[in-house]
């Protein structure tokens, strides 16, 4: 468990952060930028010093102003990977994973060292200059590195903005087993919505140096405060569910969740595996009746449980389909089948436009 | 060498290149401090230090020499005092011409190095010691080596300018053949000569050769610094 009470002024910026992260799993830091979440992780990590206030992993205290203590940075066995990589860029790779060992003890460096080389496929870059690197090489050198100094905690500081999508996929899995199978605490830096997704558990939102909103992924990102962090556009819902059924002759998914079933194009998962799906507003349509003759497959019934303002140029409706689901649609359209609030309506949602996201979570059952 | 040069004209080399090296040898561990205080550190005084530090530039080099003299002599404050208590004399001695020139290149040698300091890209230090490295290893295994061009060229500066000191040098420890008189001491006493244009003409291309010789080297070196530092 890491818990931050803290206020800094660096700077004109002030930032004041309150919240409490697992001791496993991914704790999402996520705001848009100039938010604070670098001052954030600095001052995790010991790079910069807040004012006052408490930062504590598990039974030990890593700052306390009131009591004077501010554990330096080297002692604090947090892995920083930062957006940049920052590679010592006068040694080898070789040098670069080896130069935090000396935190593990002798007779488990060169074993450690093998495996995790061997885990980031970065063995023929051992003796090259961090300079003939790629970006995903880079960062999976880096990845190597801090982990190779044997951290309580791993701080990531939006590792991923600097590569292209490509990258970023062949980076994602690396992360993930971290979390699954090394079972290491990280603190992701993010303003990208499918990545935390994707990856966390816990999310804390921070907005102008302010924490608004802390806890379970679900529960934040389904609630008010991250639809005011991410803007309009990003609208939507995410659900939980369990991979059900392969439909192979069809080429389709069918993914359970607690409002029944959704269909989703492709059959690249197994069976049992839990996957988050990210329904955005604007692709869910209502009908008052099931309609027939229609290319969507998932039609979810259920009560209308909220109306945005519906003055405004387009209208939010809350349907309780077992979950609470977002749809968006025009004014007009809510007018036009007159929606009021404990009506039954039928969600429409194409299976295509869950293509794109939420798809690719390989969180093992009961994490 | 004997064939080459005449015997004047090697020990003046001679005495050139010692005075040139134990000039490097002294101001190099204090050039290093100092600029690190100077881009590092915010103080009280530290645009008195810089001012201090880089004022041999601009101060006529006599002003220079006269100060030393005053402050190193054998009645000077500091002079009376390491005379008295260890023995030692530094004015009209070898050493006392490192000394002199030490003073003139440090400078040179301060805002090399500063500059290269500057360059430091901070965030990898701050990467060292999430690492676990504390400020000494960070130091040592990070900040130096990413420095060592700016050292290199800051020492190659000092060391050139020791060996064309002049005006500290003659006034602070004297003209003496064989333990002051360097290569730029020298060529003056020919000229002072009567027949001197001959002798004169040959120190000079021998100081350019020196000179030249210097500055190529270092820069094959800084040249495979870079390489190994992959910068």
């Amino acid at each position: 468990m890491l818990s931050v009470d803290i206020a800094a002024r660096l700077g004109d910026f002030e930032l004041e952060a309150r919240f409490e992260a697992p001791a496993s799993g991914v704790t999402a830091l996520f705001g848009r930028s100039g938010a604070g979440k670098t001052s954030l992780t600095n001052i995790l990590a010991g790079l910069a010093r807040p004012s006052r206030g408490r930062i504590a992993l598990g039974d030990r205290v890593l700052f306390d102003a009131a009591k004077r203590v501010n554990v330096p940075p080297d002692k604090r066995q947090i892995g920083y990977i930062f957006q940049e990589g920052r590679l010592f860029p006068h040694k080898t790779v070789r040098a670069n994973l080896a130069y935090g060992l000396g935190r593990l003890a002798p007779e488990q460096r060169a074993a450690r060292f093998d495996e995790v080389v061997d885990l980031l496929g970065i063995t023929p870059l051992l003796e090259r200059r961090p300079k003939t690197l790629s970006g995903g090489e880079k960062q999976r050198v880096a990845i190597g590195r801090a982990l190779l100094s044997g951290p309580d905690l791993l701080l990531m500081d939006e590792p991923l903005t600097a590569l292209d999508a490509a990258r970023r996929a062949e980076i994602l899995p690396y992360v993930e087993h971290l979390r699954d199978v090394e079972r290491l605490p990280i603190i992701w830096v993010s303003h990208d919505v499918d990545e935390i997704i994707r990856l966390a558990d816990h999310l804390v939102l921070i907005d102008q140096g302010r924490v608004t909103a802390s806890g379970p992924l679900i529960e934040i990102i389904n609630g008010p405060d991250f639809r005011a962090a991410t803007g309009r556009r990003e609208d939507g819902t995410v659900i939980e569910t369990t991979v059900a059924a392969k439909d192979a002759a069809n080429a389709l998914t069918h993914l359970r969740f607690p409002g029944g079933e959704l269909r989703v194009p492709g059959v690249n998962v197994t069976l049992g595996q839990r996957l988050r799906v990210h329904i955005m507003a604007k692709d869910v349509a209502i009908a008052l009746d099931p309609p027939r003759g229609i290319s969507v497959l998932n039609c979810l019934a259920g009560r209308i449980v909220g109306i945005s303002d519906p003055d405004g140029a387009d209208v939010d409706v809350e349907i309780d389909v077992g979950v609470r689901l977002r749809a968006r649609i025009t004014r007009y359209s809510a007018r036009l089948l007159a929606l009021k609030e404990g009506q039954t309506v039928h969600a429409l949602i194409k299976a295509m436009a869950l293509d794109r996201t939420g798809r690719n979570r390989s969180g093992t059952p009961g994490t | 060498m004997s064939d080459l040069l005449s015997p004047l004209e090697g020990e003046a080399l001679i005495l050139s290149l010692r005075v040139a090296l134990w000039c490097v040898v002294i101001s190099l561990p204090i050039g290093i401090g100092t600029a690190w205080l100077l881009a590092r550190k915010r103080f009280p005084g530290h645009l008195l230090l810089s001012a201090v530090v880089y004022a041999p530039l601009v101060v006529p080099p006599v002003v220079v020499g006269y100060l030393l003299l005053v402050l190193l002599g054998r009645r000077g404050v500091v002079g009376a005092w390491l005379y008295e208590t260890f023995g030692i004399t530094v004015v009209f001695t070898w050493q006392g011409a490192a000394i002199a020139s030490a003073i003139m290149g440090f400078p040179l040698m301060v805002r090399a190095i500063r500059l290269s300091l500057d360059a430091v890209d901070r965030r990898l230090e701050d990467a060292a010691r999430t690492l676990g490295a504390g400020r000494w290893r960070v130091w040592l295994s990070i900040t130096l080596p990413l420095t060592a061009p700016g050292i290199l060229a800051g020492a190659v500066l000092a060391f050139a300018r020791s060996l064309g000191e002049f005006g500290a040098t003659i006034t602070f420890v004297s003209n003496i053949p064989g333990e002051t008189r360097t290569l730029p001491l020298a060529l003056y006493s020919v000229l002072q000569q009567p027949g001197g244009d001959a002798p004169a003409m040959r120190l000079a291309i021998l100081s350019l050769l020196l000179a030249i010789v210097a500055i190529a080297a270092s820069e094959l070196l800084a040249r495979r610094m870079r390489k190994q530092l992959g910068v």
